[in-house]
This record gives C-alpha cells, structure tokens and sequence, in this order.
C-alpha cells in the first residue's frame, strides 16, 4: 500500500525531490513521496557499491518502475557506507515507507557545509507546489 | 504549445476515479488507476476493464469487400463465416506491416476491422488509396467506444457463455447493446465489448459495478509482453515483415496480396534476424532501443509483474535466436544477462 504524502520537518531535501537525514558527519539518504509517487511502483534500484564516492547534485543510482528510470541525485558529496538491502531486494518498501524503511544508502558526508545550502521542508513544498 | 489530445467517451470517468492520464497515439489515456502492479494482477486473477475506445474502426463493405481484403491482408479472409474473427496484417509492397489487426466478418460483404489507434489514419489511407469498384471503406472509429474486460473470471462476471475464441456476436450488457467479441490483449478469457458511442459510459459503469478492476495502458503494455503479443510501433513495424516477427501463422503465403512475394522469399531463404521473448537473468529492466551485444535491439521491454522480472522481445541474427540461448543486452552502457525463452514468458500454472 502506497504511503500517504508527507515531507518530515527534520529531513533536509533537494531540489530534484531527494532528501537526507544529518546524524553527525553522516547522513541517510533517500527520494520524496513527490519523487516514488511520480514513478509509480518502483520495482529496481541500481544501488551503488560500498565504498564509491557520491557528489552533491550528480546521480548516485538510479530507481525505475514499470514505466520509466529515474537518476537518484546525490544531496551530499561523501563515500557510500551501506546500501539498504530491503531497497535492493523489495524496492517497493520505497513507496510503501519512503523516509523510513525505504531509505536507499548511508554516506559519510565529505563537506558538512553542504547541508547548509539544502532546502527546508518549508522551501521543498514550495519547490513541489510550482511542478 | 501542445497539441491537443483527443478524449475517449470516458475521459471524465477515467479523471473522476483519479487515474494518472498521459498522452498516448495522440489521446489523452489513463496509464494506471491503483497502480500498474494490482491492475495486473487483477486480470491475471480476476477481472479488469480497459477503455480501448481510441482504437479505430474502419467498415469494408460492398461486393468486392471480400477480394479486397484478401488482396490487402495476411490472413485468410475467406475462412471467415459470419460471427468470426481473425488476427491479420496489413501489409506494404515490401512485407512490412502497416498495421496488425482482427477482421470481423458481420455479414455477406460487411467487414469491420479494428485497428490501432496509433495507427487508425495510416489504415485508413493505405486502404482507401487502394480501393477497388464494388467496395467502400469508412472510418467509423468516432461512432464506437470499445471496452476490453479481461481475465479469467469476465465471463462470469459479465454473465455471459463461453463462447469460442475469435468469434462475435450482438448481445446486450445491463440495458446496453454491445458487440461481444471474444478476443483481447491480455492472454486471458476475455471479450470486447463495442457500443455506440453515447453508451460508452452506461457500458463501462455496468462492467465496474460487475467488479471489474478499472485498468489502464500500463497494465495494458505488461499483460500483452508476457504473452509475447507484439505491439505495433514496436514490435512489427512498415520495416520489419511477418516471418521475421514470428507472425507467420498469421500469414497464407499461398493466396496474392501486398509483398507476398517477399513474404515468401524471407520464408525460402530464412529471415536474417528473428524476433525473439527473453528473461532477464539480472536484476535490470530491459527497455525499447537498448543494444544486445553482437547485433540486434530490444524492441519492448518491462518488468514483469507475475515473474517479477525484466522481461521482453528483441530482433536477433537468427543463427543467435534459439530458446535458451543467453543475451547480453546493453541496459545504460552496462551488460546485464538474459536468456531467450519459448512464447509466451508467462503461461499460467494449470
């Protein structure tokens, strides 16, 4: 069942509907309910290897559906720690659970500053209320 | 600017119950209501309805109808009797195919042909230049709607016999009067249901209160690639000829009609390239116009939701086309395994 739509107020979000959720030098990784809702049922991720490095702004991966593919845009600049499996395996838990169970990878942020130029929820819904 | 895009009667149901609308064929159609996954498997376990009113119907009538169309299609018309249908081709002069069909035969000289709404104009026109004295041929599309009730419980919903495969017959469905085919795009039992055009919402309210699952183009697209029926555009194309297609069955070689003579020289000396169903054998959905490594090119592609798998239908060189036989097929510069299976890649455990 598709989750109803929501943008968490602690989550930091770009513009091509991506978010990240900052624990230290660390952040976690994953697409909008604007972003899974526009694909439709996600049915693969092409994640990254551990280890890769992954830029602010550039693809990190790719999620696709029936219908279409769609790059996944790095928020952050840093180097890939985990790769969530259950996104991997089941990548319907994306639309099911999209800033929870359907996380997509872990990074350890590169240039922490980077954070400081993302949107806030207030700013993403503005983004979204112009598409 | 856009152009604008055409509406089927149903356009205002299809808005109303909240489906995702996109153009298609120069319409404006509903590719999934739910989702294109429970869609899908609705007709594969139960029973969902499309609106296909954008495809075309031309009539072919007249004295001469039925040596027009044995001139002009693959098939072979005269073993038609009234109430049967057949899946044909309309070929050009060098065995390419201008567009796949079914042909009802309604009466003596009375033929109607249900074409694709891609290809509703460039039917039209092939055969209306080509028309012979004694025949005339109409579009009518815009006096139709047409809706497809598919799986293996329509009939009974619907409260309807079973009757064979590709044949029709008027009937009258909750108050509206239907012509009942039995042919669809799925693989599944099922009819099409064709009704004047001002009864095409009663007609598809009817369905839905039968407990259709209102369906749309996507599960349209995924349902018919995993009986491998090619689409047209992209599968078969004014390029590509019926042998190379694997459509030969639906070809009488031994009758004249346009390209024959080609038709029956790709059959003689052996297509150069075949058109072939595969399954992925990594995780990757393969997608129209990606490159298979030593030649060739997917022509539809998806994944599939009953082998929940990328799964779909390629041109290879013939020596390299046999069941079993591994692919490598360039999915966005990466190689990623498939293997060529036997038509179709889904059949249903029984």
């Amino acid at each position: 069942m598709a989750a109803a739509e929501s943008y968490p107020d602690e989550l930091k979000y770009h513009p091509e509907h991506d978010w990240a959720r900052v624990e230290g030098d660390e952040a976690v990784l994953g697409v909008t309910w604007f972003a899974q809702d526009a694909l439709g049922e996600l049915v693969h991720f092409e994640a990254p290897e551990v280890g890769a490095t992954v830029s602010k702004d550039a693809a990190y991966g790719e999620v696709e559906s029936v219908k279409a593919v769609s790059d996944v845009i790095s928020p952050l600049s840093g180097e890939v720690l985990e790769v969530n499996p259950r996104a991997v395996d089941e990548p319907e838990v994306v639309n099911d659970d999209p800033y929870g169970d359907g996380w997509l990878i872990r990074i350890r942020m590169s240039d922490t500053s980077e954070v400081d130029v993302l949107l806030d929820v207030a700013a993403y819904k503005a983004h979204i209320a112009e598409q | 600017m856009e152009a604008t895009l055409k509406r089927t009667p149903l356009y205002t149901r299809h808005v109303e119950a909240g489906a995702r609308m996109v153009p298609f064929a120069g319409w404006e159609m509903p590719v999934q209501y739910e989702g294109v996954i429970p869609e899908h498997r609705a007709v594969r376990t139960d029973c969902g309805a499309f609106d296909v009113s954008h495809m075309g119907q031309l009539h072919v009538d007249g004295p001469s109808a039925l040596d027009f169309l044995q001139g002009m299609l693959s098939n072979d018309v005269a073993r038609l009797a009234d109430g049967d249908a057949q899946y044909t081709l309309l070929t050009n002069e060098r065995g390419g195919i201008v567009d796949d069909l079914i042909v009802y035969r309604l009466g003596h000289g009375r033929f109607l042909l249900v074409v694709n709404a891609s290809n509703r104009a460039p039917a039209y026109e092939w055969l209306k230049d080509r028309e012979i004295p004694g025949t005339d041929v109409r579009d009518a599309s815009d006096e139709y709607g047409l809706v497809a009730v598919q799986g293996p419980r329509s009939l009974e919903r619907l409260g309807l016999e079973e009757t064979p495969a590709f044949t029709h017959r008027m009937g009258e469905l909750d108050g509206v009067e239907v012509m009942v085919s039995r042919t669809g795009y799925t693989g599944e039992l099922g009819v099409e249901l064709c009704c004047a055009e001002d009864d095409t919402p009663a007609l598809w309210d009817a369905v839905l209160a039968r407990g259709a699952v209102a369906c749309g183009l996507g599960a349209r697209d995924t349902l018919r690639l995993e009986v491998c029926y090619p689409l047209h555009g992209n599968d078969i194309t004014q390029e590509t000829d019926a042998i190379s297609a694997g459509l030969g069955w639906a070809c009488n070689l031994d009758k004249d009609f346009t390209g024959v003579e080609e038709l029956r020289r790709v059959r003689d000396e052996g297509p150069e390239q075949r058109l072939v169903p595969f399954v992925m054998e990594e995780k990757a959905v393969p997608r129209q116009g990606m490159p298979v490594a030593g030649g060739g090119e997917v022509t539809s592609g998806t994944h599939s939701p009953m082998l929940d798998r990328g799964i779909g239908m390629a041109y290879v060189p013939a020596e390299r086309a046999a069941p079993e036989s591994e692919l490598t097929i360039d999915v966005r510069g990466k190689p990623r395994q498939a293997r060529i299976v036997k038509k179709p890649i889904y059949r249903k455990e029984t």
